[in-house]
């Protein structure tokens, strides 16, 4: 059973899917779910604890040895994301249940699940695997049921969002394809361990830098970098709130994951960096899309809308860490990946919450939110505390060592511009607070969010403050990841 | 010299141009799709065209041919052809649900409406103003 | 009772006061009574610690490692628990004023206000206790948080202005520059705890080192140098009893606490000597100094005019600390001590006479003696402390601080300090000599008619008579802090 966890934790997902169209009640087929996601869970805990313990794992699939089978190869970055992925699931999960009672119709509850299954199988398998078109079968499998999910929003905006989606979605990831057929050309191979040890040889070769260039762009497009990332504003405003919240969660996560992956491990640190002027672009995008995102956010009126800005500036500040390229730069990019997860995934709950009371989620609903909400709002304001980077929350552990890396470097004006964007983000943070405290309700006081949504979205919050004080697991794995990231890339 | 020996890349690029012009271009949903469709064969035919061997046999094990095309790049596209069927179906669905809820399937009636209906709903908010407190 | 565990227990109490506050929140005299316990109690806890720090002993605690090498860790040391005993003695004493002002007031939510008055002595503590610049980071920050709804007390549109200005620029400084200049600092030195002497290596380039000065300077907005004094001025919105833990108790004495621990413990006195952007912040220290008088005397407004009285009062404490001698640092933590007291006695006159007459304006207070004779003579009394004249104790900090001036050749500065003195004559002295000797309040407010103005509730009047005599005391005792200053520079 354990020689098989790397597929298990993929398997699982993906076989419950379809089981759900078995189970007609919507109460027993949420339980299934969330069953097979805590399952998941379990597993990738332990294969944290493996490969901490001995090392990277391999796994053929079918027994067909590498490189001529699919490999699944389990190393630090993969358990780490991998733990963070099922993790919020399994939390996000909880609230799903009370949540899409009131923003689905009854009949599409299922489907919504099976949907669900199918995107985390999706975002599993992407992490999990060892082989560059793996990931390009996983990656459409989470992006196609992705694109479903959001088209299940109440509004009919949801359905222009997902078509628009859709349509950059694919070209990122026929891009990505492309970049994939190029190295294979030139290598012969698909497997990632290999094509590390064959792609500095051909590092001259201008296949080879269009291939890089393809799966750049196309990764890009799915993390949402500026300027590529357009579809998600429309996207998290209009899906469903639990949607929402996993895919703020995950699905940017996993993205950021191939980035590094295709970045340190398969190309190389010499490659990507030193030869290209990566550096300099991916911390000049960074940036740019901070402050472009940060300044975007602040007049948004939709505060679904205002946190996915928000999103994309986040991301921002992971790709400086990765431009930046050392090891502390890296180990703040991955601390930021786990961070911004607690971050987002707590507060898009909040606002489910606030949904599934209000039905809405403009700046309006906002008013006077202190006194009829006065638990959600906490989170709410807890939770963005956290995204300006206050002291004892685990945005100050991120931005701590992503200043610390700048500094290192000699690189004064990223670091002064990284705590400026900081500053953006209170000020959109702050027209909540003074919408919630400083304004009466507009209509009638409702009452607090259902204990359902509001218990888990409290324990990320919660997360968010002991992982700003007790921040020895995040510290120790990121700084054991960043350390094999750039030590030996290729095995 | 290039042109012909290397016209199946022609022929890639020429069909992927296509393919993303229309994607961009066009205002229609539909076409939209076909576009796409377009700019992912032509990723299909760079993959196979890329696997035939000069002189190569079909990859069909025969007695006597030693010489065989590489069949794994049509293993990858059939793959990538179902994973585009699978996103055509998905998008002809959403666009049958957007000309029910719009009314029309091109993009710049759907902008419109978009837009009318932001602006109706900020209005709408506008109308109540925040009571200031004490 | 070991040291240790009295100065968990300084740290704990007023956690343990915000839960008591809670829960006895529908019974306002217990929840009052509460305030009071605690405060005392943490005075008594703190003064605990006196002795056996000026016997030598190390009392430190470390609560836990939050990153690699940078630890929750805390330590008494000399300046740490003057600044500590200052706080919780006027901790008691604003608790008092708060009661009698906000009953008179009528005010709401004093649940939440003595709450987060609580919650914001706990965070002075953790800051004049800290042992390294990220505890003390942490609980800056911790600070700026916990005042905001203090500030924004009234809930109006005023008030959330207000707010915006105060949060603004606190956190746009601290998060600009101090947060870069710790990160700097932690990079450049390998430790962020304070040491006699300054942490620095001798060969760290004088270049960098004036780069971080600045920041740090700039970054502690607490300490109000122009231009980041905004939010002073922004932050009068407050009650007053809000106003007075502001701008004697926690915020300003914090800041410029931090930036006096930061000259003498993380810089030291010989490499503040070396580096030249210590010049020139010290001309924009005289500089804040000047302007913010000058803008007092043209203001109106009795609680305005007192907000750049303290821009002005901070700008001495910092030209001090920057002065870099013995003398110029003894003033300058003197001074946070006097002013304290001062500026805390005039601001409950100020909260006093609000209540008491419905009074914002100077000019309106013309022959308010006569009605409320205890109120202005403390007022009296404080100005004198502030101006720096006997019978007060603000006699001493200011004759350090031009012993400083005098000692480092800053002939410029002393001059400055010179006219400064004579504008904090111009703009504090005319109100309380107006008050009763210059003209008669409107009759129907007269003694004895049915409108009378008579003087501010009784909790706060004993209030403001015990720090006034507070200042009166400090010219003829000032030893127990002396003896602190003396052992920590």
């Amino acid at each position: 059973m354990l020689a098989h966890l790397p597929i298990l934790q993929v398997i699982l997902p993906l076989m419950a899917a379809p089981s759900c169209l078995l189970i007609r009640k919507s109460t027993l087929v949420w339980l299934f779910t969330l069953a097979v996601s805590f399952a998941a869970l379990v597993v990738s805990v332990l294969l944290l604890q493996q490969v901490y313990a001995v090392g990277p794992i391999r796994y053929q699939l079918g027994g067909w040895d590498a490189p001529w089978g699919i490999e699944y190869r389990i190393d630090l970055l993969n358990a780490w994301v991998l733990f963070i992925v099922t993790a919020l699931s399994t939390v996000v999960l909880t609230t799903a249940h009370t949540s899409i009672q009131r923003e689905l119709e009854a009949n599409r509850q299922t489907v919504f699940y099976t949907l669900y299954l199918l995107c985390f199988a999706g975002l599993l398998g992407i992490v999990a695997t060892g082989d560059a078109f793996n990931v390009f079968v996983f990656l459409e499998i989470s992006s196609l049921s992705t694109y479903a999910l959001i088209a299940l929003g109440k509004d009919r905006r949801a359905l222009w969002a997902a078509y628009q989606y859709l349509i950059m979605g694919t070209i990122g990831a026929t891009f990505i394809l492309i970049g994939i057929g190029f190295l294979y050309m030139m290598t012969g191979t698909l497997n990632m361990a290999d094509l590390a040890g064959r792609i500095p040889s051909l590092s001259e070769s201008t296949t080879v830098l269009a291939a890089f260039a393809f799966i750049f762009v196309g990764i890009c497009l799915k993390l949402a970098l500026f300027p590529l990332h357009l579809w998600l504003p429309n996207a998290y405003s209009c899906a469903p709130s639990i949607v929402t919240a996993f895919l703020a969660a995950t699905a940017t996560k996993v993205a950021l994951y191939l980035l590094l992956r295709f970045t340190f491990t398969v190309f190389g640190v010499d490659f990507s960096l030193s030869h290209l002027p990566l550096d300099i672009l991916l911390i000049s995008l960074g940036l740019v899309g901070v402050f472009a995102a940060s300044t975007v956010a602040i007049y948004q009126t939709n505060i679904k809308r205002m946190f996915a800005f928000s999103s994309v500036a986040q991301v921002g500040y992971m790709v400086v860490g990765i431009g930046i390229g050392t090891v502390t730069a890296l180990q703040a990019t991955l601390l930021h990946l786990f961070n911004h997860a607690l971050m987002k995934g707590g507060l898009f709950l909040a606002l489910a919450g606030l949904v599934y009371q209000l039905g809405g989620c403009r700046i309006e609903h906002f008013r006077g939110l202190g006194r009829s909400m006065p638990w959600t709002m906490a989170a709410i304001v807890v939770g963005g505390l956290s995204l300006i980077g206050m002291p004892l929350t685990v945005g100050f552990v991120s931005k701590w060592y992503l200043i610390s890396a700048a500094i290192e470097q000699q690189f004064w004006g990223v670091a002064v511009l990284v705590l400026l964007g900081s500053l953006l983000a209170v000020a959109y943070i702050w027209k909540l607070v003074e919408a919630a405290y400083f304004q009466a309700p507009a209509d009638d006081t409702r009452a607090e969010a259902p204990l359902g949504i509001l218990l888990p979205a409290w324990l990320l919050i919660a997360a968010n403050i002991y992982f700003g004080i007790d921040t020895r697991l995040p510290v120790e794995v990121t700084a054991a990841a960043s350390q094999f990231l750039l030590g030996d890339a290729a095995q | 010299m290039l042109l012909t020996s290397h016209y199946n890349y022609w022929v890639v690029i020429a069909l992927m141009m296509i393919g993303l012009y229309m994607v961009i271009a066009q205002g229609n949903l539909v076409k939209k799709i076909i576009g796409l469709n377009i700019f992912q064969t032509s990723v299909f035919i760079f993959y196979i065209s890329v696997g035939k061997v000069d002189g190569g046999h079909a990859p069909i094990l025969t007695e006597g041919e030693s010489l065989y095309s590489n069949p794994l790049p049509h293993v990858l596209i059939l793959t990538a052809i179902v994973v585009g069927i699978a996103t055509t179906a998905l998008a002809l669905a959403l666009t049958i649900r957007i000309k029910r809820a719009y009314g029309s399937i091109e993009e710049r009636d759907i902008q419109a409406a978009e837009e009318l209906q932001e602006r109706a709903s900020s209005q709408m908010y506008a109308r109540t103003p925040a009571r200031k407190e004490q | 009772m070991n040291e240790s565990s009295l100065l968990q227990l300084a740290l704990l109490i007023p956690l343990l006061a915000l839960a008591g506050i809670q829960l006895t929140a529908r019974r306002e005299n217990v929840r009052e009574a509460v305030s009071l316990i605690a405060a005392s109690a943490l005075f008594f806890t703190v003064t605990q610690l006196y002795q056996p720090m000026l016997d030598g002993q190390t009392i430190a605690v470390h609560w836990l490692d939050i990153l690699p090498g940078l630890a929750l860790a805390f330590r008494v040391e000399p300046l740490g628990l003057m600044f500590a005993l200052v706080a919780s003695f006027l901790w008691i004493i604003t608790t008092l004023y708060a009661i009698g002002y906000m009953r008179g007031h009528g005010e709401e939510n004093q649940t939440r206000f003595f709450s987060l008055f609580a919650v914001s002595i706990g965070a002075v503590m953790g800051i004049a206790f800290a042992e390294n610049l990220f505890t003390l980071f942490v609980f800056y920050e911790v600070l700026t948080l916990c005042t905001y709804p203090l500030v924004t007390h009234a809930g109006t549109d005023k008030a959330r202005q207000g707010g915006r200005t105060y949060l603004g620029i606190l956190l746009g400084t601290s998060v600009g520059f101090f947060l870069l200049a710790i990160i700097a600092t932690w990079l450049l030195a390998g430790t962020l705890s304070f040491q006699p002497g300054g942490i620095f290596a001798a060969d760290t380039s004088a270049v960098l080192l004036s780069v971080l000065l600045v920041l740090f300077v700039f970054g502690v907005g607490k300490a109000a140098i122009m231009p980041f004094h905004r939010w002073l001025p922004a932050a009068m919105v407050a009650p007053t009893p809000v106003s007075a833990l502001l701008h004697a108790v926690a915020v300003v004495k914090a800041g410029v606490f931090v930036v006096l621990k930061i000259c003498l413990l993380i810089f030291g006195i010989d490499t503040l000597q070396s580096i030249p952007a210590t010049n020139w912040l010290l001309y924009l220290a005289g500089a804040s100094i000047l302007l913010a008088s000058i803008i007092a005397l043209r203001q109106q407004n009795l609680k305005k005019r007192l907000a750049y009285s303290t821009v002005s009062q901070l700008g001495y404490i910092t030209l001090g600390a920057l002065l870099a001698t013995s003398a110029g640092m003894t003033g300058s933590a003197l001074h946070i001590v006097m002013h304290a007291f001062g500026k805390i006695t005039l601001f409950f006159c100020a909260g006093a006479i609000l209540v008491a007459a419905h009074k914002t304006e100077v000019h309106e207070l013309r022959g308010l003696g006569r009605q409320m004779p205890v109120t202005m003579t403390a007022f009296l009394v404080a100005s004198l402390c502030i101006i720096g004249i006997p019978p007060t104790g603000g006699t001493w900090s200011k004759w350090y601080l031009m012993l400083g001036t005098f000692e480092s050749g800053q002939w410029v500065l002393m001059v400055l300090l010179m006219i400064s003195s004579l504008l904090s004559i111009a703009y504090l002295l005319p109100i309380p000599l107006q008050a009763f000797f210059g003209g008669r309040q409107p009759l129907e407010t007269e003694v004895g008619s049915p409108t009378a103005i008579r003087e501010a509730p009784l909790p706060s009047v004993i209030a403001l008579t015990v720090t006034a005599a507070g200042c009166v005391y400090l010219l003829l005792y000032p030893d127990v802090f002396y003896r602190l200053i003396t052992a920590g520079i």
